[in-house]
């Protein structure tokens, strides 16, 4: 799960991680009160949405007075952010964070992300700040610090001072850095984060240390036990039929494609939208709908995909193991009868209970094409769709 | 033969008096795999129908001799499941749970270093040799037992796929292995591989992979090295999008590490034979084995 970097950094604030004063605001009334605050010009004018790049889209901006706020916060608020990260549909600005504006002496890269192969959380960082870090690990991965801790222990003095000293920290920084980097894993064990990451941390003229960006991500496994991190959850940043899916615990990925497809397991999810490409097709979506589903949940399924304007047909792929097929055509059987089949719907089971699924599909009277194997079912959502 | 699991395996079924834990528990009996023991904190004492049921791993052990754990218990307390049974001694952990927060696993993975026991998952369907032991929730029906050819792979209904059109093929199966689908996992590729290599019934073998993380690339880079039998390989999520999570918690492409691209590349200049039409693999394998 993604947070705003407002959220994110109220969150460093928790845990003495310093941040530059500021807030959030929602208006330009609200960015000015904010300005008002901050004791001094200039001050930064930050768009809130979960995606990067924002300083090159428009959506970082200074502002050396109070009038000067307004009209910036007048201008971003509302209007359509688009970065590298967004796609080329961008993202409405619904929210700004208003911050003091430092003295900037120097910028690096820190972030802290669990390591798959090693099992050990990996501090990240460098000296080349502020700039794209994939592109720095690319060009110059001798400029890419790493550090492995072991979470079974977790961090130890030394772990901060070797970042600190291949960052060639002078010796006034090394203490408030250490102290900042313990803080900082503190609270990503504490939240289950996935990705916590300070693009640029900053080093004042007057030596202080700050992060002037932040971005972290959640373990979304672990929200059974944050709660509160769940609470930061912002539905405007979310896809409106992926938000509806995730009300039925259903795996739903939009896609800009016209084939529609349902399908459990995520392997197999995977395996059938690539299918459907390789017929010549595009997915509209991925959806499994996973191994425990009930009827309701592949009742709610097919109506979430019928609801995307885009898709032109759809393919069911159900390999049953755990989620017999019975199940499975009792679900479509009530979604179509609810909300019609608008779209033509190519039919392919296997597996448990396959021909008591086929009985219930085709005692229905639906429009149903089935397919013998998969490779069938691919040409023939293909040839519906005109591909 | 088989790798890891044949017909004298021992499972104890943790969570077996759950709705899952007792479903698959009966599959498995059925299927004629010796479950000879069941845990339950607080039900010590019962039985699910003929199966004894413990209150933990280790009395389990002791009056069984289970050698094997099939883990059924839900996330929150999934990892704390896993450590018992590997403080109890199993030799075999199987972890079916999904959703087992990464923090949790990267503990039980650091943990399970200072010992010997193997696990397989979690996020996983489990390990069959058919017509010996199933230890997981696969679909019996679809197996055929005999080998020669061994099946490895990160994913569940896409394994059942694949085992599926090997045996439409007449391609029997010595072990089938599910490895999960999270990022922190323990059995992988290379492990097991390196046991199908070993096992002389298996004469080749058929690698499932997808999006997220380098174990293909570094399991393509073992094939190449170390490996004689012929090995089939398919990757899932070509047209997965960047930065999105696949169901699976470990399938997301970051950046541009784990890509499907990426790892088919590696695969085939390891001289795995790549099937790019997951509707002809079962062909593709009726030629290579």
């Amino acid at each position: 799960m993604k947070i705003h970097e407002y959220q994110a950094k109220t969150l460093f604030s928790r845990y003495a991680v310093p941040v530059p004063e500021g807030a959030v605001a929602f208006s330009p009334a609200e960015a000015q009160q904010v300005a008002a605050t901050l004791g001094g010009f200039p001050v930064v004018i930050k768009a809130q949405i979960h995606a990067g790049g924002r300083g090159k889209g428009g959506g970082v901006k200074l502002a050396h007075s109070l009038e000067e706020v307004g009209h910036i916060a007048g201008e971003m608020l509302g209007m359509t952010l688009v970065t590298h990260q967004t796609g080329p549909e961008g993202r409405v600005v619904k929210k700004l964070l208003v911050e003091q504006g430092l003295d900037i002496a120097k910028e690096l890269y820190l972030s802290i992300v669990p390591d798959r192969a090693s099992a050990q959380i990996v501090i990240m960082a460098s000296e080349a700040g502020g700039m794209d870090i994939e592109a720095v690990a690319e060009q110059t991965p001798e400029k890419i610090i790493k550090v492995g801790i072991n979470p079974l222990v977790g961090i130890q003095g030394y772990h901060g001072l070797q970042v600190a000293h291949g960052l060639n920290l002078d010796s006034a920084t090394v203490k408030p850095f250490v102290q900042l980097l313990n803080n900082l894993y503190r609270m990503f064990v504490a939240h289950d984060a996935s990705l916590v990451e300070i693009n640029p941390l900053i080093i004042t003229r007057q030596k202080t240390v700050l992060a002037l960006d932040a971005k972290i991500t959640f373990d979304d496994n672990a929200l059974f036990r944050q709660k509160e991190i769940g609470a930061f959850r912002d539905l405007d940043e979310e896809n409106p039929l992926e938000v509806e899916a995730s009300k039925y615990n259903l795996n739903y990925i939009n896609l800009d494609g016209n084939v529609g497809n349902m399908v459990n397991g995520a392997g197999l999810a995977m395996a059938t939208m690539d299918i459907i490409k390789l017929a010549g097709a595009r997915p509209a979506n991925f959806l499994d709908v996973g191994g425990g589903a009930n009827a309701e949940m592949v009742e709610n399924g097919f109506r979430i995909i019928l609801s995307d304007p885009n898709v032109k047909g759809i393919l069911i792929n159900i390999f049953g193991g755990i989620l017999r097929c019975d199940v499975l055509a009792e679900g479509v059987v009530k979604a179509a009868s609810k909300t019609g089949i608008t779209v033509p719907v190519v039919v392919r089971m296997e597996g448990t209970n396959v021909e008591q699924g086929r009985q219930i599909l085709d005692a229905s009277g639906l429009n149903l094409i089935s397919a013998v194997d998969l490779k069938d079912a691919a040409q023939k959502v293909a040839e519906i769709v005109g591909a | 033969m088989s790798i890891f699991v044949n017909k004298d395996t021992k499972v104890v079924v943790q969570g077996i008096t759950g709705k899952e834990g007792q479903f698959h528990a009966r599959q498995c009996v059925a299927y004629g795999t010796r479950v000879v023991a069941g845990v339950t904190p607080g039900k010590g004492g019962q039985k699910m129908d003929d199966v004894p049921v413990f209150n933990t791993v280790a009395g389990a052990r002791k009056a069984t001799g289970a050698d094997c754990s099939l883990i059924f218990v839900p996330p929150p307390f999934a990892a704390a499941a896993i450590m018992e049974a590997v403080d109890a001694g199993i030799e075999l952990i199987v972890a079916i749970t999904e959703g087992i927060p990464v923090l949790d696993m990267m503990k039980v993975k650091n943990y399970m270093r200072l010992h010997r026991s193997r696990l397989i998952g979690p996020n996983c369907p489990g390990i069959i040799t058919p017509g010996a032991c199933k230890v997981g929730i696969m679909p019996a029906p679809i197996h055929k037992p005999g080998g020669p050819i061994g099946v490895v792979s990160r994913s569940g209904t896409l394994t059942y796929e694949v085992v599926h059109q090997l045996t439409q093929q007449g391609i029997g199966q010595t072990t089938c292995i599910g490895i999960g689908g999270d990022p922190v996992n323990g059995t992988n590729f290379i492990d097991c591989l390196q046991a199908f290599e070993a096992d002389p019934e298996t004469k080749g073998v058929v690698m499932v992979g997808e999006i997220g993380g380098n174990a293909e690339e570094e399991a393509a880079q073992f094939i190449a090295e170390k490996m004689r039998k012929p090995v089939v390989g398919f990757i899932a999520g070509l047209t997965a999008p960047p930065g999105r999570r696949m169901g699976h918690a470990g399938a997301i492409i970051s950046g541009n590490s784990g890509t499907a691209q990426g790892k088919i590349e590696a695969m085939e200049k390891a001289g795995i034979h790549v099937c790019k039409d997951l509707g002809r693999l079962g062909e593709l394998c009726a030629k290579v084995f």
